[in-house]
């Protein structure tokens, strides 16, 4: 995978650019993107994946004009554009999911395969999500892994707490990347999506863990109810991360859109 | 000089295990340790103590606002300032303040202070926080990165709406007003502002620009706080501001004082290690919210610099906290010599001196505020004669204060309306 620049409206956006194949977009969760991402590298043996990143998102740059969802659903939908890209698979994690589906209902003749990977977007008054932004970093396995103890050890490589520089550069990551998801998750990850669902018409697959503590099932379900025709795939032993702890299967979901 | 006598009102009734049964004091504090018979007590207790304090020559009497707290039972400062405003006299009213960016919309505020600038005749020093993260964030729901754009806009709506005597239209981002026109407007044309901060270049950059005071409200005492005052005068050279004039500046300090040093622990260390062990128990996952700081703050590290001890208060015995300057205590003159340290190592002309620590009875809060202010605030009066007319950061209040409760009896009204008793 290749760390390239594409140029738009509001400000220059990093993506990620690896594989051959039918071209599909993948709009990350409010946790980013690495490279050398295990479910990147899965999708680009299939798919040409085009992975942009949220302004402030790794090294990229921050964009104080974007405030709000339709901010955020206007500027990626300019990076699909500014790849030169029409009708592209469509795959969004989490809060990715989200801003994939509020460009679907927005849109709805621009998409026409929509990969939802347990999205935010929705809330439900029965099943509150826990409070991310109040989360310590290590609480945070117990709700993203199903092998909370596989979650804790990857989370916590390389972290130094002791060392003020690398605290420092902790909290400017965390400041820039979760500053922005707050934008649109914060402190309720609900921005009126669920009057905007029925414009859908996109084929669309809905993938999530059986066992995700972050946004658990039931969101699965509504989000199924609300969207015309989605097909849900249910994956065991998979929390809110199925992307890392069940790669093949949620690829192998993705290849019901086509 | 200028003294605020500054109360949070503290919860008195948070249980000995407290730090081990509840994750946070703050925010998501047990709604079942309230019980609002005891703060119909405690309030009129706390107010009574705020208008004792103005009796004995305090410039001002403050309060502030916070939400969902254990160690500050006061959402609106404005209902106590109007209260205090009826009860007091000639002292300022401190109120620092309303955190701008959660009024919707903050019109209300400018209001709200224009009224009790009426009330009191002239009386209020205003204050303009952001906020810290867990009211802003956390309790009031406010988009920490967007938190300091809104603020900044309200504060610009608030100026306009004092200043400007017709009525216009506000195009905000976040507030879209077509007819602006308050009513009352405040007595002071010039209204003194004080702005709380936490070590951000922007506040910083903000206080100099308009003429607003910087006040620094830690708990964490003034040698913890040398750096951080440090930056702010730094940056009133770097920008050129006209003067360094001290009132430019403020602290809050916990102030003890006794007949001795001894009587001092042997009175107040109870209280003390109550608030710094068991009020001060806030979840490290509401500090902060992502987005609050800008990355320029973080980047300055400020942050680590400032913050409280990393491993948190509950361990500092009296003698901890009083030689790391945390709580100032002790007799009359050890008061004195480290207030003086103070002072001058801050360079601060506004003390909010926090003489109410914790649970502290209001017998023994009497006694430390009454020994404070005969026998040590006189002595610190005029530590800055240079600047002792600059009166930008302070109330002027009107020269003829009505008297309240000062209707005639109703055999005056019957004669006056010519009827018969």
């Amino acid at each position: 995978m290749e760390l390239k620049t594409v140029k738009t409206h509001a400000v220059p956006v990093r993506y990620f650019e690896g594989g051959k194949g039918e071209p599909l977009v993948f709009l990350h969760g409010a946790g980013g993107l690495q490279a050398g991402d295990p479910f990147f590298a899965k999708l680009a043996e299939k798919y040409h994946v085009y992975a942009p990143l949220l302004p402030g998102y790794g090294d990229s740059e921050e964009c104080a004009q974007l405030r709000d969802m339709l901010d955020v659903t206007l500027h990626t939908a300019d990076v699909v554009d500014a790849l030169g890209l029409k009708d592209p698979i469509l795959v969004g994690h989490s809060m990715g999911g989200m801003i994939a589906c509020e460009m679907a209902a927005l849109a709805p003749s621009t998409v026409s395969r929509l990969g939802l990977i347990c999205p935010a977007g929705l809330w439900l008054d029965d099943h509150p999500i826990p409070d991310l932004f109040a989360m310590l970093p290590y609480e945070m396995p117990q709700y993203l892994f199903h092998d909370v103890e596989a979650g804790t050890k990857m989370m916590t490589a390389g972290v130094a707490l002791d060392d003020p520089e690398w605290l420092k550069g902790f909290l400017i990551m965390n400041a820039r990347q979760m500053g922005m998801a707050g934008k649109i998750l914060f402190p309720i990850p609900d921005r009126g999506l669920s009057q905007r669902l029925y414009r859908i018409k996109a084929k669309t697959v809905l993938i999530w863990g059986d066992g995700d503590k972050l946004i658990p099932p039931a969101y699965a379900h509504a989000f199924k109810k609300a969207i015309a025709g989605a097909e849900l795939v249910s994956i065991a032993e998979a929390s809110h991360m199925a992307t890392i702890e069940k790669t093949d299967q949620v690829v192998a979901a993705l290849s019901k859109l086509g | 000089m200028k003294f605020t006598w500054f109360n949070l009102m503290p919860w008195q009734d948070l249980p000995d295990d407290f730090r081990e049964k509840h994750r946070s004091v703050w925010v998501d504090i047990d709604s079942r340790l309230f019980d609002p018979e005891r703060a119909h007590h405690l309030y009129n207790e706390y107010m009574d103590l705020l208008e004792y304090s103005s009796t004995l020559g305090f410039d001002g009497i403050g309060v502030n606002e916070h939400h969902q707290n254990g160690y500050g039972i006061m959402p609106s400062p404005n209902i106590i300032a109007a209260g205090l405003a009826r009860r007091t006299k000639d002292v300022g009213l401190v109120v620092l303040g309303n955190s701008i960016a959660l009024y919707n919309p903050p019109v209300r505020v400018a209001e709200e202070f224009a009224m009790l600038d009426c009330i009191s005749g002239g009386r209020l020093v205003a204050g303009f926080p952001v906020g810290t993260s867990m009211d802003t964030n956390y309790c009031y729901g406010q988009i920490p990165a967007l938190t300091r754009e809104k603020y900044l806009e309200a504060h610009d709506l608030i100026k306009r709406a004092w200043d400007d005597p017709d009525p216009f239209a506000f195009n905000g981002r976040y507030n879209k007003l077509r007819h602006v026109n308050i009513w009352p407007r405040p007595v002071q044309k010039n209204m003194p502002i004080h702005i709380p901060g936490g070590g951000s270049v922007e506040t910083y950059d903000f206080c100099i620009d308009n003429t607003y005071s910087y006040s620094y409200l830690s708990f964490s005492g003034y040698i913890r706080a040398k750096a951080l005052m440090q930056g702010y005068w730094d940056r009133v050279a770097e920008r050129n501001a006209p003067d360094d004039s001290p009132y430019r500046a403020g602290f809050a300090q916990t102030i003890c004082v006794a007949d001795t040093d001894e009587e001092a622990e042997r009175l107040y260390s109870e209280h003390v290690s109550y608030f710094y062990n068991r009020c001060l128990h806030v979840h490290p996952g509401f500090a902060d919210a992502p987005g609050y700081r800008t990355i320029k703050t973080i980047q300055s590290g400020a942050l680590s610099q400032y913050a409280p001890p990393i491993d948190g208060y509950g361990h500092l015995s009296w003698k901890d906290l009083i030689e790391q300057g945390h709580v100032i205590a002790g007799s009359p003159e050890t008061v004195r010599q480290r207030m003086e340290e103070l002072i001058k190592g801050l360079r601060v002309g506004n003390i909010f001196c926090l003489m109410h620590v914790g649970n502290m009875p209001k017998d023994k809060c009497m006694y430390s505020t009454k020994l404070f202010a005969e026998k040590v605030m006189p002595k610190l009066r005029d530590m800055f004669p240079e600047y002792k007319d600059d009166n930008r950061f302070w109330c002027s209040p009107l020269k003829t204060q009505a008297k309240p409760g000062s209707l005639p009896n109703e055999q005056a009204v019957a004669q006056a309306v010519g009827g018969k008793d």
